[in-house]
């Protein structure tokens, strides 16, 4: 089956690359771009393993064909810190303990980073509704929501 | 373990939270699990599984798929060894059918090719002819005389005559006279149970990267408990050599027990070897919930006695364990485990191993403990219910102490279930007033917990820093634990330190992480690994001042005189030691190689408040509180995350969780949307006490705390819903459906 080429820009760097029709963005990432930030633990956006954002919009990238992603801006957990310095999620969640073994935790930081930028004074209820597209079997989320919430009330400190 | 071994008074690291050490690694993304790891000309892999639940396997043509462009090696079973016997010819059968295809995804044949597209592809042009034979997998349909035989003379000597051969191992302890103790009871509540099976649920399917080329040599990446049983048992199924394979653990994305067992990793070192090129293969989530190791499902009778003020005369149960199509279903578990929380005269358990038309089962967080909590927790509230007595009471009551006689033989030693109770008692949530419709449940639960074989090396570094090579996978923040004992131990910053999980060319022989053993038997081979090496800092020491090694002591990270008499030198700091070890001796690096066999037991109190919806039958857990017995928290905030985890999966077990078969024997819901586990907002936070009654075994009092955290849940939620709904669930999971009938079952009747 014939290749398709696409360009796009992944954490604000330009990429291009060919893939197979049926290659997910998931595959892309992992396969052909060495990001391997994202998991694949369902392959049927089930558990956000693999969530990253596509223009802003929180997506599961194993929903998303490689080919859609022509023009697109996409950010991964790979680009959450910055010139070493990692995303006060990214340190609240490692103080909190908010990971055990950590295979959801890109997909959770993801998500939870995309939360705070459209609301950043989430009640403890909406953070879990809004988790609960992201599956945890380590922690029963109770520090994940706890590392959640001080980050948000740090940012809105500093803000 | 002589007392002068335990360390008593005040822990400077021990007990603290430091950061853990994979923490940057698993924030950014950098952090290489079983699916992340590539190889120079790799291929990928793809297995294709029956769809029968029990099937002949007739023919098998490959020769569609090796022609596809792209395809570079075809395996079946007869790319395997063959003579093996016992549980590697088990786990062969398992790994790639033979003549049989015994459950719904058996795998019968894998694809290497260069790419996943092209593999899949390939699946699909292999032909199976299959002859479908009859199935069962129900667990009392398997023992039922007109079941269909899974395979003739695979029971053990265990197994009393009579019983059909699905019936394959058999238990059977206790003490006492039941029917005695019966008959002293003033009530007597004798009922029945069922669970279905659950899976453990990691995220992180299984996966791995193998390569072998012709001469026999080979290498393994995978996400796994225990690598050191992989390589053993790889090995063994492609027949070479043990030292030949070399196994590298790679971070764990969760594995609860289900990791402890071998699936794919022969087939994709089998088709590394075939095709002579690096082999990925990767399960897809259908094929791990479909293929990998779930529980057992069980079928319970439990009989409890009970005087008018709560003591309890005499108990006994059947554990009837559906435990897949191969034996091994820890039906002696779930009847050791049954009654362990209560000291007993008369008490006795039987354990039925039974074989179905399933994927062999693996062990899940304290394997078939949880089941048995369920039956007989439930039991005893109902006795409790009955004779109006606190639930608390009537198990601090009963409670097994040190001294005490355990249901399935030995005497206590140094327990803590009484403190568990004692806290729970005295916790607030268990005096907060409920609200309409809420109901609250208590449970105890126990684990065994474990030690095995454990090897342990400590290099130091010329600049003082130290490098720990354990040989037990990280499932849950070792490596920080690890780290906190030997800055304990050593007398320099946990920071210093850095601990990795060796690969199975670099360490002895270490036994799965499993049973709870981890931060019991490496910490305490870490720790005796440290008094090695200051064994040898301390003669290094004394060479330098010219005084016996004897006369040097380990004080606060430096080589210190003994005593006056020892001589009058400054403490000499472990740095200055290393700096200087290539000229005074060479290399100083401390191990420990032993089987610890001293891990506490543990136990633990749940508190569960529940809110169920009559319109629904939908239960909400509202508020939780685990009390559970750490001996030693190393880092308590670990220990709280295991406490939290394993109740947050006993919830699930309780409320959602379930194979469902269909009448065609095929798994109707392989995948996270049918298989529903708890997500963030079905869950309240889990509130945590840590109890510490420190275990004799270990150098700092330490208990394994992984497993028994899943043990109490499923009956204390059963119980509370039994008082907020005032119907008693026998079966789990109590899903929205099942409560609705018994609900109308209440109103009918």
């Amino acid at each position: 089956m014939s290749q398709i080429h696409v360009t796009t820009t992944v954490n604000g760097d330009e990429v291009e690359f060919l893939c197979d029709p049926r290659e997910t963005l998931l595959d892309v990432l992992r396969d052909r771009l060495d990001l391997t930030g994202a998991k694949e633990g369902c392959g049927t956006g089930d558990c956000g393993a693999c969530s990253v954002t596509v223009d802003g919009r929180l997506v599961c990238s194993c929903l998303m064909l490689g080919a859609e992603a022509e023009g697109k801006e996409i950010a991964t957990v790979e680009g959450m810190a910055t010139d070493e310095k990692l995303h006060p999620l990214q340190e609240k969640f490692i103080e909190y303990a908010a990971l055990q073994c950590g295979i959801c935790t890109p997909g959770i930081l993801v998500a939870t980073q995309n939360l705070l930028e459209k609301n950043p004074d989430p009640t403890e209820t909406e953070v879990r509704y809004w988790l609960a597209g992201n599956l945890c079997r380590c922690t029963g989320y109770d520090k994940i929501i706890r590392a959640v919430m001080d980050t948000a009330a740090d940012l809105r400190g500093a803000s | 373990m002589a007392y002068d071994d335990v360390k008593t008074g005040e822990f400077k690291v021990v007990g603290t939270r430091p950061n853990r050490p994979d923490g940057i690694d698993k924030v950014t993304g950098r952090a290489k699990f079983g699916a992340d790891a590539t190889a120079p000309g790799m291929l990928h892999a793809a297995i294709l599984r029956s769809p029968h639940a029990h099937a002949r396997i007739v023919k098998i043509d490959t020769s569609k798929a090796e022609a596809l462009k792209g395809v570079k090696a075809v395996v079946t079973r007869a790319d395997f060894a063959t003579g093996l016997t016992g549980e590697n010819w088990n786990i062969l059968e398992n790994v790639m059918a033979g003549d049989t295809a015994l459950y719904d995804g058996h795998a019968v044949a894998a694809v290497a090719a260069t790419s996943a597209l092209i593999a899949r592809d390939a699946m699909k042009l292999i032909k199976v002819d299959y002859e479908v034979l009859p199935h069962v997998t129900d667990v009392d349909k398997a023992m039922a005389a007109d079941a269909p035989i899974l395979r003739e003379g695979a029971a053990d000597k265990s197994v009393p005559a009579g019983l059909h051969p699905n019936v394959v191992r058999y238990h059977e302890s206790g003490h006492g006279d039941v029917a005695a103790g019966f008959a002293a009871a003033d009530l007597v509540i004798e009922d029945s149970f069922r669970t279905e099976a659950t899976h453990q649920g990691y995220i992180e399917p299984h996966a791995c990267l193998a390569q072998m080329g012709g001469d026999g040599k080979g290498e393994i990446w995978c996400c796994t408990q225990g690598h050191f049983n992989v390589q053993k048992v790889c090995a063994a199924l492609v027949g070479t050599e043990t030292s030949q394979l070399r196994v590298t653990a790679s971070e764990i994305g969760g594995g609860f027990g289900g990791k402890t067992a071998v699936f794919i990793e022969p087939v994709a070192l089998a088709l590394a070897r075939k095709a002579n090129r690096p082999v990925k293969l990767v399960m897809n989530r259908a094929d791990v919930f479909r293929a990998s190791g779930p529980t057992s499902s069980t079928s319970m009778d439990i009989k409890i006695g009970m005087t008018k003020d709560g003591k309890i005369t005499a108990a006994q149960g059947v554990f009837r364990l559906q435990g897949g199509a191969f034996p091994g279903a820890p039906m002696e578990f779930t009847a050791m485990c049954a009654f362990a929380p209560y000291a007993l005269e008369n008490v006795h358990q039987v354990g039925y191993d039974v074989m179905s038309n399933r994927p062999k089962q693996a062990a899940y967080r304290a394997p078939g403990s949880p089941m048995a909590a369920f039956a007989v927790e439930s039991v005893i509230d109902e006795l409790c219910n009955e004779l109006g007595l606190d639930p608390i009471d009537v198990r601090l009551k009963n409670a097994s102490k040190q001294g005490t006689k355990a249901s399935f033989g030995p005497t206590w030693d140094r327990i803590g279930l009484v403190e568990t109770l004692e806290a729970a008692k005295a916790h607030p949530h268990y005096a907060a007033p409920l609200k309409k419709g809420q109901g609250r449940g208590i449970s105890c639960g126990f684990w065994f917990n474990h030690g095995g074989e454990t090897a342990v090396s400590l290099a130091l570094s010329e600049d003082g820093t130290v490098a720990i090579s354990v040989g037990t996978p990280d499932i849950g923040g070792s490596r920080a634990s690890m780290g906190q004992m030997a800055a304990e131990e050593l007398g320099i910053p946990y920071e210093n330190i850095r601990t990795t999980i060796a690969d199975t060319a670099t360490l002895g022989y270490n036994e799965i992480s499993h049973g709870s053993r981890v931060t019991y038997a490496s910490g305490l081979a870490t720790i005796k690994a440290a008094r090695d090496a200051k064994k040898k800092l301390c003669a290094r020491a004394a060479a330098k001042w010219g005084i016996d090694a004897d006369a040097v002591s380990w004080v606060d990270g430096c080589a210190v005189p003994s005593g006056p008499n020892a001589g009058d030198f400054d403490p000499m700091p472990l740095e200055k030691i290393t700096k200087s070890m290539g000229r005074t001796g060479g290399p100083i690096v401390g191990h420990y190689e032993a089987t610890p066999e001293g891990a506490g037991v543990s136990f633990a109190t749940h508190i569960v408040d529940a809110e169920v919806d009559p319109e629904t039958g939908s239960t909400k857990v509202v508020r939780y509180t685990v009390v559970q017995d750490a001996g030693k928290a190393i880092h308590p905030t670990y220990v709280e995350g295991q406490f939290q985890g394993g109740a947050a999966q006993g919830i699930g077990w309780a409320l959602n969780e379930e194979y469902i078969y269909g009448e065609d024997g095929r798994l109707q819901n392989a995948g996270f949307l049918d298989y529903r586990i708890p997500v963030a907002s079905d869950l309240p936070m889990i509130d945590t006490v840590i109890v510490e009654v420190p275990n004799p075994g270990h150098p700092y009092g330490v208990r394994g705390v992984g497993e028994t955290s899943i043990c109490p849940p499923l009956a204390a939620i059963a119980n509370a819903v039994s008082a907020a709904a005032g119907v008693r669930l026998h079966e789990l999971p109590m899903s929205p459906p099942r409560i609705l009938a018994a609900l109308d079952a209440q109103a009918d009747g």
